[in-house]
């Protein structure tokens, strides 16, 4: 019983390492560009997508694949914004702006079906490493585990850093708190919010393969469901909180693995959303949405 | 600038005004309808999650349209077909079957998944259209007179899936991982658990997960082990099966996989690493590796037309099509009839013949649609399919 709670523990770890690093690039561009980019799921997918190609087909070493996604998603989480998102930023209702990232995820989507096929793909272990064993082989934290919680802290680490203390994180900071009076003193909004699309998008790159290390299927609907589930992830720690989408996701993940463990196989997503209701209901600005003055 | 966006969006409009005429254009249906031709529409997925049902259906339904209408048609006319994707997806498949009627379906080789085909066989029985699909297994897919199915409904999936498990003394303590969200999944779950219990094996665990939480599967697993389960019985589809194989792997687990009908396909999955599926059994009415003659004929002709080894829908699909031309002969249906009148014929003419197909021998149907046949179990050794029975 103890043994089996400590696996279930660890499995949540696993999940939720995987929703945390979606969640992060869901507040980032939420804490800067105020806006929810419904297609952040879909790029983690083209991203995978990328990764799968470069090492498969042409033969590159796993880190020049991941490399090459990031550069990929880069590119096209630029083109997104400059195309689809900046044209209505000024629009009258902000509504505008989340249905064309809907849309702009259907895209993603249908365009992935035309060129990769609906058929499941599978992925190959980008990282070798086999993780730690403990109590004689019992509990196995796999690799994957322990790099995708290694990569969500540096990530988590350098984000915060660039925020605070560069310049462009200064004028990102700015930019979210008042997109005017930053145009007014002289910041470029278009440039800055295009490079929060930019990091948004390359840590969409990282996300898809790290997804896909973990749970080795790839389809043109693989980013959807994590994409939906980070976002429930970085509301529950407070959206536009960097270390908030952290905690966020891997609390969420713990509590879908015990949930389904302990309470029920088949309501462990009820579960779930019933604990980010109480949780919003109690601090409606998520986790740490209250704590930090300024988001991002 | 703003020019050209009033000119982009003038020439939207005009695009979508031409298409809208287009609509109206096409009144289609009965009058556009060829008098001398037998027309008969297919519904399945050949995009989305199962597309390689659809996409198999799609084409063994082709395959034995053409050879049909080489061979002179039935009762002496040609065969048209048209095939609309549903994405496995019920409100998309009604659409189709509407899509199809525009075009003059007369009969209908569909749907492919169990879930849309509930909603279609409404429609059907509605406007008293025969129904005959190749692959949907819940019961309430061919629920009504006029619609029939080839494949084995889910109960009797789960029943024969236990009695062979039991017959054969293949394990005592089974676990099930099923899609509590999936009518199929959990059709073929409740009728084997029956069965199961009936004949003295012992449900260890029985675990579910939905359409919205399929790729972590790290607890049923760690259930299914910690209760001591010798065999665990997937009544699942391969996408999935092939991720709780990769993840018992990881857990250190390894018992006797046990699947039905949908585990076919899971080593055509591109980069599945087939070993994970070493000594996987399921139970399958088809296999391309059949000595068989006929099984043999029918996969070296699908192999040349379409490129790819035929799975067990892709045979079913086919024998849809044989299946129907001896009811159309035995009936004397002939295609001036109206759609109504033709459902009349055939729903007596279905339950009068019998056929011998790839999926099957002396294959004879009830009335209400289900069809009489022994199944084969399939195990994966070596990476291939081999027949066990």
């Amino acid at each position: 019983m103890g043994m089996s709670f400590i696996s279930y523990l660890i499995n949540g770890l696993s999940l939720g390492s995987v929703y945390a690093i979606i969640a992060l690039g869901y507040t980032m561009v939420y804490g800067i560009a105020k806006m929810l980019n419904f297609a952040h799921g879909d790029v983690i997918m083209i991203g995978a997508y990328t990764a799968l190609i470069a090492i498969t087909q042409s033969g590159l070493p796993p880190v020049a694949g991941v490399l090459a996604a990031v550069v990929v998603c880069t590119a096209l989480g630029v083109v997104i914004e400059g195309v689809a998102y900046r044209p209505l930023r000024n629009a009258s209702s902000s509504l505008a702006v989340l249905i064309t990232a809907i849309g702009v995820s259907y895209l993603l989507q249908n365009i992935a079906l035309l060129v990769f096929g609906p058929n499941a793909q599978t992925f190959p272990s980008v990282i070798k490493w086999d993780g730690v064993s403990l109590a004689d082989g019992k509990l196995n934290i796999s690799g994957v585990t322990i790099v995708t919680i290694g990569a969500c802290i540096l990530i988590m680490i350098l984000l915060m850093t660039f925020v605070q203390k560069s310049k462009q994180g200064q004028a990102m900071r700015a930019v979210s708190e008042d997109r005017g009076a930053a145009q007014l003193m002289g910041i470029n909004v278009n440039g800055t919010i295009a490079l929060t699309f930019a990091i948004g998008s390359a840590l969409a790159a990282i996300a898809g393969v790290l997804l896909c290390s973990a749970y080795p299927t790839l389809t043109p609907y693989t980013g959807a469901m994590p994409g939906i589930k980070a976002f429930v992830a970085a509301v529950f720690g407070g959206i536009g909180s960097i270390p908030g989408a952290f905690i966020g996701g891997l609390l969420l993940g713990i509590i879908e693995i015990l949930g389904r463990a302990y309470i029920s196989s088949q309501m462990a997503d009820a579960i779930v959303f019933a604990v980010l209701i109480v949780v919003l209901l109690v601090k409606p600005a998520g986790l740490l949405g209250k704590k930090i003055q300024e988001k991002v | 600038m703003k020019m050209l966006k009033k000119a982009a969006s003038v020439a939207l409009a005009a695009a979508l005004a031409l298409s809208l005429a287009a609509c109206g254009g096409d009144n289609g249906g009965a009058d556009s309808r060829d008098p001398d031709k037998f027309y008969i529409g297919g519904i399945g997925p050949t995009t989305g999650d199962n597309a390689i049902y659809g996409t198999a259906v799609k084409n063994g339904i082709q395959l034995a349209v053409d050879e049909i209408n080489e061979a002179g048609g039935i009762n002496g006319y040609q065969i048209e077909y048209s095939f609309e994707d549903d994405q496995g997806d019920a409100e998309k498949s009604v659409n189709a079957y509407n899509t199809l009627k525009d075009w003059g379906m007369q009969m209908l080789v569909g749907t492919v998944t169990s879930a849309p085909c509930v909603a279609v066989v409404e429609e059907t029985h509605a406007d008293n259209m025969f129904q005959f699909t190749p692959s949907a297994t819940s019961v309430d897919s061919i629920q009504y007179e006029n619609a029939f199915r080839m494949c084995f409904s889910d109960p009797a999936q789960g029943v024969a899936s236990a009695d062979y498990i039991a017959e054969n003394g293949i394990a005592k303590k089974i676990a099930v991982i099923y899609n509590s969200s999936d009518p199929y999944s959990s059709g073929i779950r409740q009728t084997f658990e029956e069965e199961a219990k009936s004949l003295g094996l012992e449900i260890a665990a029985s675990e579910a997960f939905t359409a919205d939480s399929k790729t972590d599967f790290s607890v049923q697993i760690q259930k299914a082990k910690d209760a001591g389960a010798e065999l665990v019985f997937l009544p699942i589809y391969y996408q999935e099966a092939s991720l709780i194989l990769a993840q018992a792997d990881t857990a250190g687990f390894d018992p006797i996989w046990f699947g039905v009908d949908g585990m076919d396909g899971i080593l055509s999955l591109d980069g599945f690493d087939a070993s994970l599926a070493e000594g996987l059994m399921f139970l399958t009415p088809f296999t391309a590796d059949s000595e068989d003659e006929k099984t043999q004929t029918f996969v070296a002709d699908f192999e040349e037309a379409f490129g790819d080894t035929p799975i067990q829908f892709a045979a079913d699909a086919y024998d849809c099509l044989y299946v129907m031309k001896e009811a159309m002969e035995k009936a004397d249906v002939t295609p001036d009839m109206s759609i109504s009148d033709i459902c009349d014929a055939l729903k007596t003419s279905m339950t009068e013949i019998t056929i011998d197909g790839l999926t099957g021998t002396q294959i004879s149907w009830t009335a209400d649609g289900e069809p009489s046949k022994e199944p084969i179990v399939v195990q994966v050794e070596g990476g291939k399919y081999t027949v066990l029975k």
